[in-house]
Formats: C-alpha cells, sequence, structure tokens
C-alpha cells in the first residue's frame, strides 16, 4: 500500500517535471525576448554576490514598521507610501528587470522587537534592503543589526541628527536642515527677537531645542526666554500655556509630539492663543497630525518640513492622485509619508547605478544619486547618506491642508553640526 | 515682580486657578467610576481606562454621523454623545462582569492580570474598528474658545463645560450611594456580603449594576475628555495610571477620599508645573504621594470595613 502511495506520487512528479521540461524552451524564449527588450536584464550571479534574496525575476525587500501598538498611528502612512512606490516600480518593469516582492514585519511599537524583527529579515529572509523604522529608539535598535549582518536600511523620519552609517540612507531631514533656515524665516519676516521654546521629553525635541537656541543665541542674537519640556503623553497644558501668556513671546517654538499635540494645540486655542495674537513655528506637525489635532485648532500656525501635500509642481501633481486611488481618498500624506516614498526609488536608482544588489556596492554607490522625480521637487544623497533636501515653510488652514509660505534652497545636510553640540 | 503690572499678575493667578480646577475635574471624572469599582468592591480593574476610551469612540461616531449626515445636528449632538457614551460602556460593563469579573471576585490578583488582558483585547477591537491613527470628534461651536471676563482673563469654555458635568455627576454617584435603596444595597454589600445575602439582598445583582456603573461613568469621563484630548486606541493606558494612583491616595473605598486626593494632587501638579518644567512637577507630585502613603497606607481617608 506504501509502495503504491509513493509510486503514485512519484508518478505525479514525474509528470509535473515532464510539463516543466516541456514549457521551457518557451520560456526561455519568452525571457530572451523580455531580455531583449530590457536590455539590462543581468544574470543573477553578476548582480548579486552575497546570497541575498535575488532570483532572475525578484528580488526581495523588508518593510520594517509598527502595524499595532501607539507607534502604528504614525507609521501607518509610510507603509502605505513604500508600498504605493513598490507596486510603481514593478509596474515600470522592476528593478534590473526583477520584480519587487516585500516581506512586511511588525515591530510593534517595541523596540527590542524591531531588532529581532530586523535580524528575521536579514538572517533569514535574506532581503536585499529594508525600508523601515520610525522613532529614534527603533532605528537606534536595530543599527548595530543592521551593521553587524551588513543590511540596507531606508530611514523617512526626520531626525535630531548625530549619527552617520554606512548602512543607513536618511530619506527624512536632519535636524539642522528642518530647523535654521525656519528659525531664519520667522526672525526676518516677524522681527522675532523673543522665543519661547516647547518640546516633548525624550531626545529628538531636546537635541532640536538644543540646536534652536544655540541659533537663535548666537546667530540671530536674540533670547529664549523659556526653554520648556513636558512628559511624553502628557495631556494638561493650561500652566505652561499660563507661563507663555506671562512672558509674551515673539515666537513659540513647537516640538511636542503624539496624542500630547492635540491637547497642546486645543488648549491653546481655549486659552485664546490664537494666530492673530500668537506667532508659532512647529516642527512636529505634518498633515498627518492636522487629521487629529483638528485644522480649525491651528489656523495659521506655521510647520517647518521639506514636504507638504499641497506643493505645487509636477511630480507631486502626479503622486498625491497616485497615493489617494491606491489608499482612499480621504488619506493625507505627511512630511514623513513623502520621505517613507523616495527610500524604494532611491534604492532603484542606487542598484542600477551600481549594477549589483550587493549592499557593500550600493553603499558605495549611494553618494551623488539623484532623484528628479520626487514628490518634494530634487533630492541627492550627500556621501553621509543624508539627502540634500530644501526647506518649506507652511501656514495651516483650516481644511487641513498647508499653504507654502516659504521655500528654501536646496540644503547640505549636517547630521554633526559644529558649533551646536 | 519682574516688570509685570498687577492686573497681570492678577490674571495670571485667576486662570493658573482655573488650570488647576480642571485638571482637578480631569482626576475626579477618572478616578470616579474606578473609586465605585476598585473602592466599594475591591476590583482592580485594569480595562478602566478602555471603558473611558468607548465613551470617547462614542463621541466620535456621532461627531462624524452629524458631521456627514446631518450637519444641523452639530450643535447638539454632545449631550446625547455622553449619554451614548454612558450607555455603551455600562452595557460593556455589564457583560464583563457576567462572563468573567464574577469568577473572580476571591481572586483579586488574577482580576489584575484578567482584566489586563481584556484591556489588551479592547485595544485591538478599537484599532480594528476605527484605525490605528487618532482621532478627534468636531466639537460644537459653543465648547471652542473662551470668556473673557476682563482684556486680559481668558477662561476656556470646555473647561467650564468639564467643571459643570464633573459637579453634577459627582452629585449624582453621591445621592445615588446614599441616598438611594440601591446605594444602600451597595453599601451593605460592601460592608458585610453574608450578612447581606442573609437579610435578602441579591448581591450578586448588585455586584453587577454596581461594577456596569463605574463603567458607565468611565464613559462619560471619556465623551467628555474628547473636547481637551484626541483618540486613539490605546488613550486608555495614557489615563490608567493617573487614574489608580488618584483611588488609592484618596483611600479606596472613601468616595470623598477620591475627591480629597484628586483635588490635591491637581492643585500640586498644576501649581508645580507654572515654577518649574512639568516632567519636574511629576517628579514632586509622586514624591509627595508615596511620602503620604507611607505615613498612612490606607490613603488620605480610610473607612474601617470588617474583614
Amino acid at each position: 500500500m506504501t509502495m503504491r502511495m509513493t509510486d503514485h506520487v512519484n508518478g505525479l512528479g514525474m509528470s509535473v517535471a515532464g510539463r516543466i521540461r516541456k514549457a521551457i524552451p518557451a520560456a526561455i524564449l519568452l525571457g530572451a525576448a523580455v531580455a531583449a527588450h530590457a536590455a539590462e536584464k543581468l544574470p543573477t550571479a553578476k548582480v548579486m554576490t552575497t546570497g541575498l534574496a535575488v532570483t532572475d525575476d525578484e528580488v526581495t525587500v523588508g518593510i520594517l514598521h509598527s502595524l499595532t501598538g501607539t507607534m502604528a498611528i504614525s507609521e501607518t502612512g509610510s507603509v502605505e507610501a513604500e508600498k504605493l512606490a513598490i507596486a510603481q516600480i514593478n509596474e515600470m518593469g522592476g528593478v534590473l528587470g526583477r520584480k519587487i516582492k516585500f516581506i512586511v514585519e511588525d515591530g510593534a511599537s517595541d523596540w527590542p522587537t524591531f531588532a529581532e524583527k530586523a535580524r528575521k529579515l536579514l538572517v533569514q529572509d535574506k532581503v536585499a534592503a529594508v525600508m523601515g523604522c520610525w522613532t529614534s529608539a527603533s532605528r537606534k535598535a536595530v543599527l548595530p543589526v543592521f551593521e553587524k549582518e551588513n543590511g540596507m536600511l531606508y530611514y523617512p523620519t526626520f531626525y535630531e541628527g548625530l549619527e552617520q552609517s554606512k548602512n543607513v540612507i536618511y530619506t527624512g531631514q536632519e535636524a539642522t536642515q528642518q530647523i535654521l533656515a525656519g528659525l531664519d524665516w520667522i526672525a526676518k519676516e516677524k522681527g522675532a527677537k523673543t522665543f519661547y521654546l516647547v518640546g516633548s521629553d525624550y531626545i529628538w525635541p531636546r537635541t532640536s531645542m538644543k540646536i534652536a537656541r544655540k541659533h537663535i543665541e548666537n546667530v540671530l542674537k536674540g533670547k529664549v526666554v523659556a526653554e520648556e519640556f513636558a512628559p511624553l503623553g502628557h495631556t494638561q497644558f493650561g500652566s505652561l500655556i499660563n507661563k507663555i501668556k506671562l512672558k509674551k513671546p515673539d515666537v513659540v517654538f513647537a516640538a511636542v509630539v503624539g496624542g500630547s499635540n492635540v491637547s497642546w494645540f486645543k488648549q491653546l486655542k481655549a486659552a485664546g492663543i490664537t494666530a492673530d495674537k500668537q506667532t508659532l513655528l512647529t516642527i512636529s506637525v505634518t498633515e498627518d497630525e492636522v487629521l487629529g489635532i483638528g485644522g480649525e485648532n491651528l489656523v495659521g500656525f506655521y510647520s517647518s518640513m521639506k514636504y507638504f501635500q499641497s506643493l505645487d509642481n509636477p511630480n507631486n501633481k502626479a503622486f498625491v492622485p497616485a497615493f489617494k486611488k491606491m489608499w482612499g481618498e480621504k488619506s493625507v500624506i505627511g512630511d514623513v509619508t513623502q520621505a517613507a516614498y523616495l527610500g524604494p526609488w532611491l534604492w532603484k536608482a542606487t542598484v542600477e547605478k551600481a549594477g549589483s544588489f550587493d549592499v557593500d556596492k550600493i553603499a558605495a554607490a549611494s553618494p551623488g544619486i539623484e532623484l528628479k522625480t520626487a514628490p518634494e521637487g530634487y533630492v541627492k544623497i550627500h556621501p553621509n547618506h543624508h539627502l540634500w533636501s530644501k526647506l518649506r515653510i507652511g501656514q495651516w488652514l483650516a481644511d487641513g491642508q498647508a499653504k507654502v509660505v516659504y521655500e528654501s534652497g536646496l540644503i547640505e545636510p549636517d547630521p554633526f553640526p559644529k558649533g551646536y553640540q | 515682580m519682574g516688570g509685570y503690572s498687577l492686573t497681570e499678575l492678577g490674571s495670571i493667578f485667576v486662570m493658573q486657578g482655573f488650570s488647576g480646577l480642571s485638571l482637578f475635574c480631569v482626576f475626579l471624572l477618572m478616578a470616579l467610576g474606578l473609586a465605585i469599582i476598585f473602592g466599594q468592591m475591591g476590583v482592580i480593574n485594569m480595562a478602566h481606562g478602555e471603558f473611558l476610551t468607548m465613551g470617547a469612540y462614542s463621541t466620535y461616531f456621532l461627531s462624524s454621523l452629524a458631521d456627514s449626515k446631518f450637519p444641523g445636528f452639530l450643535n447638539y449632538y454632545f449631550p446625547f454623545a455622553i449619554l451614548l457614551g454612558f450607555v455603551v460602556a455600562f452595557i460593556m460593563g455589564y457583560l464583563l462582569e457576567l462572563v468573567m469579573i464574577r469568577h473572580l471576585y476571591k481572586r483579586p490578583l488574577d482580576t489584575l492580570l484578567a482584566t489586563w488582558g481584556v484591556s489588551l483585547v479592547f485595544q485591538q477591537v478599537f484599532r480594528s474598528a476605527f484605525g490605528a491613527r487618532e482621532v478627534s470628534a468636531t466639537l460644537p461651536p459653543w465648547l471652542l474658545g473662551s470668556v473673557k471676563p476682563t482684556e486680559t482673563i481668558d477662561i476656556p469654555l470646555n473647561g467650564l463645560f468639564m467643571m459643570g458635568l464633573t459637579l453634577c455627576l459627582t452629585l449624582l454617584t453621591f445621592l445615588y450611594l446614599f441616598r438611594s435603596r440601591w446605594g444602600l444595597r451597595v453599601r451593605a454589600t460592601t460592608l458585610n456580603r453574608v450578612m447581606s445575602g442573609s437579610v435578602g439582598i441579591n448581591t450578586k445583582k448588585v455586584d453587577r449594576l454596581t461594577f456596569a456603573l463605574g463603567c458607565g461613568i468611565a464613559g462619560v469621563a471619556g465623551a467628555v475628555f474628547t473636547t481637551i484630548a484626541s483618540t486613539g486606541p490605546t488613550t486608555g493606558s495614557l489615563y490608567i495610571v493617573d487614574t489608580f494612583l488618584v483611588v488609592v491616595f484618596g483611600g479606596a473605598a472613601s468616595l470623598l477620599g477620591t475627591i480629597a486626593s484628586a483635588f490635591s494632587i491637581a492643585q500640586a501638579q498644576s501649581i508645580m508645573e507654572f515654577f518649574m518644567t512639568s516632567s519636574m512637577a511629576k517628579v514632586f507630585t509622586l514624591l509627595g504621594v508615596i511620602a503620604v502613603l507611607m505615613a498612612r497606607p490606607e490613603g488620605l481617608f480610610s473607612t474601617r470595613v470588617r474583614k
């Protein structure tokens, strides 16, 4: 009985193998036709020498974000943008003639989980690159893994700087790119001399405020009247708002994040601090946050970002409808979502320049890679693996969109700014 | 005084007093439901924050319904949202007691673990139903902005509204517990379960209604909190620590203690926040609470309960 079953199975196997054999000449013909057409399809052995998940038709990448937990709120947009970019690249024929397949892992808003999932993606799945992480804490957790296993990470969030790695491409702004030009503008435009700094109490706002203070005191010759940090998740800003009323600063410079951000703006409005009486510049509000805060609570305040959904350029006019078509008419696109969208495109351009999927070759080929199709306009990778990018000041409207009132030139990324430490 | 006029300092003093009072209301609203559940019944309900979230999402649900279908209703929906928040949380609390809590009355530590599990389940349900992003209810215009009794004083309207509601809810809870037949049964059951049973009180029914009522009050608090903060799947966990802090500090079994504790913690926090950073104010508040609890382990007010 057992024998017969085995026979039967073997028989089946034979017939399948037979069918495949018969189909092979056709596949070769077809493959040859495609290769001739694309004229760039190199054999896998040529484009990959380090055991990555690359076949003749496919290359696998990882997407590593929080799909659950407290950070899911922010990271959802990044995942959506990365999936859109990958779908569009596949439609154009993929990377070096290979379609991109992706594996999504959930970091669950938990930093050790991020490290564990990063290891899984690199060691077990052998992915060629990873688009992922959002908070600095998660990036710091996965960094040793990427450096040890020699992986490639495309990190989308604006962050505090003071980091640079062969294994990471930072597609968001480091702190000086987001802060300095914004402060320059507000000092010039509003004649601001006194600044009140408010942030959530963790590394990114603290580093950002340190840089802001140095710039205000040393370059703008202004005065910081107070620097305040509220605990993460803080929802009661009554006392802080009273202190602002007492000090009457020319500008409130804010980096409050998460749920606190909503309470902060709602209570400012309730306490009668509105744009007609108080200038406020924030580095932590994008269209994503406005959804939660409500446009009516922000009207007239300024955000300092490199991208706003309302940007008026041909790239963005194609990007916004494509995003809405894939993820729904109601979806909004914030600064980080756009930066996440750049990840797969930058990786594709780098792979094609290097002619290889190997991480060492990509790291070496990255400096100088340009992207003229970026929704934010034009970006270029600097030798320090950050992006050259512009800074925009957006003024918020009641419908949750921003009116761009200022645009800088391309700013060089400087993750270790001298004189700001 | 640093170049400030007397009127300015006076205004700040008034507004600062008001912000302390509104913080007191937030604490009291949060803690009232738990004071009944934990204080009267001794159930450590880690899912209390999620009942709060339920109320908040009910408000969001009604506001988006009004926004898209009945724009004229936007002015009036808020009282209904509070009612809906209460009803939803009450029903869920009732079911939770029926299915789970009643089997765990003799094992308080297991309730801790079980209700924590329930809170995780609720969070995932919120996430699946309403999405991971934080949402904000569209507030009726009469809740936005501030009143200006003088040129330099701004009193937020939502704060005033919250104060009024807290006052009503606290009064109702008092009347219920100390002036109604039901309250009498609740207190009797708390004091001596066996004796209450033998004089004909249906203690199981009392437990179920008390638990559901506590949850319902949390739902009301959640609905009101949409005026000051946003709502996300994990909003409840933001409040749970402070809630337990207020209830334990006040003396678990005393409603008056909860009020006194909410008041003192809120004022301490609010006043210190004015003179130092919020983080440091929190540190000193917690140190103060620890010191008091070391001296009085039972909390500020303790009622003697025969075990």
